[in-house]
């Protein structure tokens, strides 16, 4: 059985598409064979980044309309034989997923493989609540200022209410934290939150801050997803993201440039 | 004549067909119940007035105030001289979405008044909905045998969320803004109140909040409301908070 995990965030534009690439790299890299869906359709983002535009010939529609099988839509990943793509529609509207159609395909990936990684397009409507509804464990992406924080806060209500697993009554959905696009300095100056002012409002488990890296852009530029660029520090912020959600220990790192803040950070309030 | 004849021939005839199986049980039960009923006591008779604030008030919590039923309170009014278009008056409590289902406290002519736009009157010796000394009575040995609930929440309450309790209402992690918790009791947070918080629903004016960080939005109790601008209190300090003579205080614990 898969687990599956939905990259979420409300707000649009504050690293889904970018963590989901990483993340899934990531857990590949580790031996486990994994899947990526793009969730977006209508915008195919997801392919790019993952540098297989070109090889896309069906989509994760056509696979839910039965135009194409799974095995014919998957697309394995030049840089990791453990990963696969399975991208959206650029030519469809949203409409043309459903409930059924999503619970099915990830039924019959889960036979297959270790982990479903779901990007969700941004937004609360059915688009993202698709892309959520058969989560085991939610990736919260959320950027260090207000709006994001809000749109984040809004979109965990949903996860804990309009779930497969909150309908079931199930165990819910486990919700980590991961800050995005994160700048020290910028948080200095009180152009952003802290990780400590986030966490106190969303209350939520850190997985991860990911710094504000030019290396986020260089990758997608080149179709490599960043955790791929082990010397970039957005890289390695993605690396530690996947050891932790596997359950190792790594101290967090570029929160600040100072050492210590670490200890404000878990030390008591 | 004979057509009104026919139908009802026919209606007796459908209904003897579809109750069959209640023959002989009689058709029905008259019961007392209890019930907690908003009173809209009067203090002016000034229309336009009354229609602007019941108009906000609905506005802020539109889902106690909306197909809510009231009862009229115009004894005030009365014993200060005041006279009141009760017609009117009942169009303004429709107009905002309130259901007016009695007069209390009316001289003669209201009572007439009032029993032509069907709305019943209720003598104030046996009075309906908040008269706090008769509703703890109430309380006390609930006819029902229905024991006050009290909740118990242990999850953010997350943007868009809404926790709603019968009785008292105990939570343990934050309120985010944009979240509501309500309670017919006391509310008790153990955690930051970033959203608002509405206890005493809909009329009970003792109930009272208590919480160990208020940067709430709104908190009102027995639809007494004041939104932050007006907190004084400081943040990450416990309060609680009462109504006294119909204005809420916030007091440091
Ligand atoms: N850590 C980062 N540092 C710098 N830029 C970043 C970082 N993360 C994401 N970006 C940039 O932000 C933009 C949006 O990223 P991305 O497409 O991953 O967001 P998204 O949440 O998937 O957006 P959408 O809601 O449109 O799907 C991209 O241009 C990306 O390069
Ligand atoms: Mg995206």
């Amino acid at each position: 059985m898969a687990r599956i995990i939905v990259v979420t965030s409300g707000k649009g534009g504050v690293g889904k598409t970018t963590t989901s690439a990483a993340i899934a790299m990531g857990l590949a890299k580790k031996g486990h064979k994994t899947a990526v869906i793009d969730f977006d359709v209508g915008l195919r983002n997801l392919d790019l980044i993952m540098g297989c535009e070109r090889r896309v010939i069906y989509d994760f529609i056509n696979v839910i309309n039965g135009e194409a099988s799974l095995n014919q839509a998957l697309i394995r990943d030049k840089n990791c034989n453990q990963l696969y793509i399975l991208p959206a529609s650029q030519t469809r509207d949203k409409d043309a997923l459903s409930q059924e159609g999503v619970g099915k395909v990830l039924e019959d990936l889960s036979k297959d493989f270790q982990y479903i990684i779901c990007d969700s397009p941004a937004g609360i409507e059915k688009g993202a609540q698709l892309a959520m509804y058969y989560a085991d464990d939610a990736f919260v992406v959320t950027n260090p200022e207000v709006s994001s924080v809000r749109d984040s806060d809004r979109m965990l209500g949903i996860l804990s209410s309009k779930s497969r697993r909150a309908e079931t009554n199930q165990e819910p959905i486990k919700e980590y934290l991961l800050l995005t696009r994160y700048s020290p300095e910028r948080v200095k100056l009180k152009e952003m939150l802290s990780v400590d002012d986030v966490q106190e409002i969303l209350s939520l488990h850190l997985l991860g801050v990911i710094p504000e890296s030019k290396s986020v852009l260089n990758a997608s530029n080149s179709g490599l997803p960043v955790i791929l660029d082990e010397k970039s520090d957005a890289g390695q912020a993605y690396m530690d993201v996947v050891a932790r959600y596997l359950g190792e220990e790594c101290p967090h790192r570029f929160i600040d440039e100072k050492k210590g803040l670490f200890g404000k950070l878990f030390g008591s309030r | 004549m004979l057509e009104s004849t026919q139908l009802l021939a026919k209606q007796t005839q459908r209904m003897s067909t579809d109750s069959r199986q209640l023959q002989g049980a009689p058709a029905l039960e008259i019961k007392t119940s209890t019930f907690s009923v908003p009173v809209l006591v009067l203090a002016s008779n000034d229309l336009a007035a009354i229609s602007q604030q019941l108009q906000q008030t609905v506005e802020k919590a539109p889902d106690f105030f909306t197909h809510s039923p009231v009862v009229l309170d115009v004894l005030a009014l009365n014993n200060n001289r005041l006279p009141i278009d009760l017609k009117n008056l009942c169009d303004i409590i429709r107009d905002a979405g309130m259901l007016p289902i009695g007069l209390r406290g009316g001289n003669e002519a209201q009572n007439a008044i009032a029993l032509k736009l069907a709305i019943p009157n209720y003598s104030m010796h046996h009075p309906v909905g908040i008269e706090p000394a008769k509703a703890k009575a109430v309380d006390a040995k609930p006819a029902t045998g229905a024991v006050p609930s009290v909740k118990l929440h242990t999850l953010p309450v997350r943007s868009g969320q809404r926790i709603y309790s019968e009785g008292d209402l105990i939570i343990l992690a934050p309120i985010s803004a944009g979240a509501e918790v309500i309670a017919e009791g006391n509310i008790h947070i153990y955690s930051t109140l970033r959203g608002r918080a509405l206890a005493g629903v809909p009329d009970n004016a003792e109930a009272r909040i208590f919480c160990s960080d208020l940067q709430a939005e709104l908190v009102s109790i027995a639809g007494n409301y004041q939104v932050s601008s007006n907190f004084t209190a400081p943040k990450g300090k416990p309060v609680q908070i009462y109504l006294h003579e119909q204005s809420l205080i916030i007091k440091d614990i």
